[in-house]
């Protein structure tokens, strides 16, 4: 055993770059749950943007309009179940299982000519002075763009569900969507909106994954990421920081036991790789004991009825 | 009153296999408490959701002081100055008051102003409220309040209000009243639904009343009987329910001491309940919702068990058993909740016959299910009870609530218990079926069964029972004979209006 090659710096900044992808979809499914529709898709989401994301990186060069398209992707995905959901009233548990499966299997077509495949490396920022700091400045402030971008979307949505009018009507509607409509309130057209943000975001997660974290194209490699970001979103009470801890939490202990495991510790490398999921499971567990519950119209189809 | 505020001619709006409404036509004056009278399925609902903009006549028109009003939308409605106080209440439960009220409003103030004003106007009209205070947590009397602000803050002419007292104490109808008196004085007019009539004779002007999707009629309230306008609701005479007065015999339920924790986080913990219940006494318990009725059901039919000795029936401990055992013996219970926990909505009526029948009536053998037998039972409830239905291979859910509810009760009746407990017997059903309910439940007492009516219509209770005992936040008062109860007297039991009459005095 050798715990002197794990360097605390470079773990922390790994822990960031990890927890990202789950980051984004968790954020993007917390909007779509807090609008009363439970979206299983995520996953199929994430792989589609992933693809999508690929695709267009390796044809333009461009990770940025790879990063877009894959939130376009992921966007049209979820449209598809906005669809069966909201408009032809499809039960929305199969519904999102079967937009998993649909997703897998469009990427692997959409992928085919692209394995093996490296695409442009997207550029870590460097901010001056800040970039410099001892330590600090490794481990917060030398990520690429899309670290920070997750880091402000959490914080853009907490504020707008917390002090916009959009954000309370939102909550409305996935509080009591019968209750809202009466009110007036356009119930199906905010449901369809949150399904298309939740779609980009998973879109975007998944980019992550095949544009940086790994970076190449392999069949089915989300891995289970969009499954994680759905427990996530369960076990954070539905609320944004705590998804963000949540996801740092399954980064930083998904990180160390990798490093525990090249460190050679003496612990059977399958309990190393099931601890990440049982920590952040226990962790949001104790702290979900408060009285926070979930949206109360989720899951439940919306019919307007005379 | 001085002119036409709102005048409706001609509106019609059919659904498939039924007309709503029919060429209704009908004024409401300016500063005119007008009542819109008619049981379930009169076509009440649908009448003022076209006022209100949620759903579009299918011809007829309606004019507001002499410009056509036709508004597509509630949004529209509301901006032309008609505001809305939902039967079940549309409220968010996870959101505070302020935010609750927001959503209403077209232009709301920023939430700090917002919070001021509902001070202010809650205050003014004798209905305070907190405005930072989590809808779930409040109870049925303040979430009306809750949504009556939310009307007034925009200043409406025509105030809507569909069956506001169903959820209230005496004294919260009589504050409610005062609010709606001042309202009148202030020039709003008010549409009042409700089928209560004694509480429309108290403070409505004019009533219309609908029958079947027309308007059968127009009487000043104060001049009408409570009597005349109920047969004018049903279009015959009215059958009042008769007890046959039946002599008590000996102690048939008696609960000792029954404490019990909530089931669930909004539920209420039971304390320290006592009753006795005799063969042939029909004893009612009143009470504001939520105040351990449901919980009371729960642990009398065996749904939750308590400690061995808090139940004893004709003199046998039976608090550990569970339901079907207490059924056996003869206590049987049919709750309040008709789809999803007195029947099952998507079985047919024989199969929600064989639930609970099964071991009073024979219905199985060895495990095997008699389907024979299960649909004889289930014909005969259909016949005895006057169930409006095509036969017992239809769904639960397809019977209107009346019919259903007839249904189930008459499932318990016919299986000859020996203590029957009802929990809401004629909630939402109309008076035709609910004198049908009452009658059934006095001929049970007059076999000799005990009757215990859990209800919060307290004409109910004052109609049927022998005995009165009130819950409040899970404790139960000690019984009184009905016979000898005022009105405040009751409400006193009840737990009266939550020291709420103070806000009035002052203002």
């Amino acid at each position: 055993m050798d715990f002197s090659s794990i360097s605390p710096a470079l773990l922390l900044a790994s822990l960031m770059v990890a927890a990202t992808p789950i980051l984004l979809a968790g954020i993007g499914e917390l909007v779509v749950e807090r609008a009363g529709v439970l979206n299983l898709g995520v996953e199929g989401m994430m792989i589609t943007g992933a693809i999508c994301g690929f695709a267009i990186t390796i044809n333009t060069g461009s990770p940025t309009l790879g990063f877009v398209a894959a939130a376009a992707g992921g966007a049209l995905l979820s449209l598809l179940f906005a669809l069966l959901t909201q408009f032809a009233l499809a039960n929305q548990v199969a519904s999102g299982l079967a937009l998993t499966l649909f997703g897998l299997g469009l990427s692997s077509l959409l992928g085919q000519d692209y394995v093996g495949l490296k695409p442009a490396q997207t550029p870590d920022l460097h901010i001056p002075l800040l970039s410099d700091l001892p330590f600090l400045g490794t481990v917060l402030f030398s990520h690429d763009f899309m670290v920070y971008f997750g880091l402000a979307l959490v914080a853009a949505v907490w504020a707008v569900l917390k002090y916009s009018r959009a954000g309370l009507i939102l909550r409305a509607v996935g509080e009591n969507h019968d209750a809202a409509h009466a009110l007036g309130y356009k119930v199906v057209r905010i449901r369809v909106l949150a399904i298309m943000f939740g779609g980009a975001c998973a879109g975007l997660g998944g980019a992550y994954i095949s544009l940086i974290r790994v970076p190449q194209w392999t069949e089915g490699m989300t891995a289970g990421a969009g499954w994680i970001a759905l427990a996530l979103v369960v076990f954070a009470s539905w609320k944004p920081w705590r998804v963000l801890l949540g996801a740092y939490l399954f980064g930083g202990v998904t990180v160390l036991q990798l490093n525990l495991q090249a460190a050679g510790l003496a612990i059977p490398v399958e309990y190393l790789s099931m601890s990440p999921y049982l920590i952040t499971i226990l962790v949001l567990v104790i702290m979900s004991a408060d009285r926070s519950r979930a949206p109360g119209s989720l899951g439940r189809i919306f019919h307007a009825s005379g | 009153m001085t002119g036409t505020l709102i005048s409706i001619q001609g509106l019609t709006k059919a659904y498939p296999g039924v007309v709503a409404n029919d060429t209704v036509s009908f004024d409401i004056g300016e500063g005119e408490i007008h009542a819109l009278l008619g049981e379930n399925g009169a076509g009440k609902s649908t009448l003022v959701k076209m006022i209100y903009g949620l759903v579009k006549p299918d011809s007829g028109t309606m004019e507001m002081r002499g410009a056509p009003f036709a508004p597509p939308e509630p949004r529209a409605a509301r901006a032309a100055g008609v505001a809305m106080v939902f039967q079940h209440f549309s409220l968010f439960d996870a959101l505070d008051v302020a935010e609750n009220i927001a959503l209403g409003m077209e232009n709301p103030p920023p939430l700090r102003d917002l919070a001021a004003r509902i001070r202010t106007v809650s205050e003014e009209y004798g209905l305070p409220l907190d405005p930072y205070r989590t809808v779930g947590d409040l109870s049925a009397g303040e979430r009306q309040r809750v949504e009556i602000i939310r009307c007034l803050l925009q200043d409406p002419k025509l105030l809507i209000m569909d069956e506001p007292t169903s959820v209230l104490t005496p004294q919260e109808v009589e504050i409610l009243f005062e609010t709606l008196r001042k309202l009148r004085e202030e020039g709003t007019s008010i549409l009042y639904i409700s089928h209560k009539l004694e509480e429309i004779r108290a403070l409505c002007d004019t009533a219309t009343i609908l029958r079947l999707g027309k308007n059968v009629g127009t009487c000043v309230p104060r001049d009408t009987t409570a009597r005349q306008m109920a047969e004018m609701m049903v279009g015959s005479e009215l059958q009042t329910p008769k007890s046959a007065g039946a002599e008590m015999g000996a102690v048939a339920l008696d609960v000792a001491g029954l404490s019990m924790p909530a089931p669930s986080q909004f539920g209420t913990s039971l304390k320290n309940v006592h009753l006795e219940l005799k063969k042939g006494e029909i004893l009612g318990i009143g009470g504001v919702a939520g105040n351990g009725q449901d919980e009371l059901l729960l642990a009398l039919s065996g749904e939750l068990r308590v400690p061995r000795d808090a139940i004893k029936f004709a003199g046998q401990p039976i608090g550990h058993l569970g339901p079907n055992a207490r059924r056996a013996l003869g206590l049987l219970c049919a709750p309040e909740e008709r789809l999803g926990h007195a029947a099952a909505p998507d079985m047919s009526l024989t199969e929600n016959a064989l639930l609970t029948g099964a071991v009073r009536e024979g219905l199985e053998r060895n495990g095997f299910l008699r389907w024979g037998k299960a649909r004889q039972f289930a014909e005969d409830i259909i016949a005895k009870f006057d169930v409006r239905t095509p036969g017992p291979d239809n769904a639960a859910r397809s019977l209107s609530g009346g019919n259903l509810q007839k249904f189930v009760i008459g499932r318990e009746v016919l299986q000859r218990p020996e203590v029957l407990v009802v929990n809401q017997p004629t909630w939402g059903v109309d008076a035709s079926a609910a004198a049908a309910i009452r009658q059934a439940l006095l001929d049970l007492a007059a076999r000799g069964a005990g009757v215990i009516v859990i209800s919060q219509d307290l004409d109910e209770l004052m109609e049927v029972s022998d005995n009165f005992a009130a819950l409040n936040e899970g404790r139960l008062t000690a019984k009184r004979p009905t016979a000898e109860l005022t009105v405040e007297e009751i409400g006193l039991m009840m737990g009266g209006a939550h020291g709420m009459e103070v806000a009035h005095a002052e203002a």
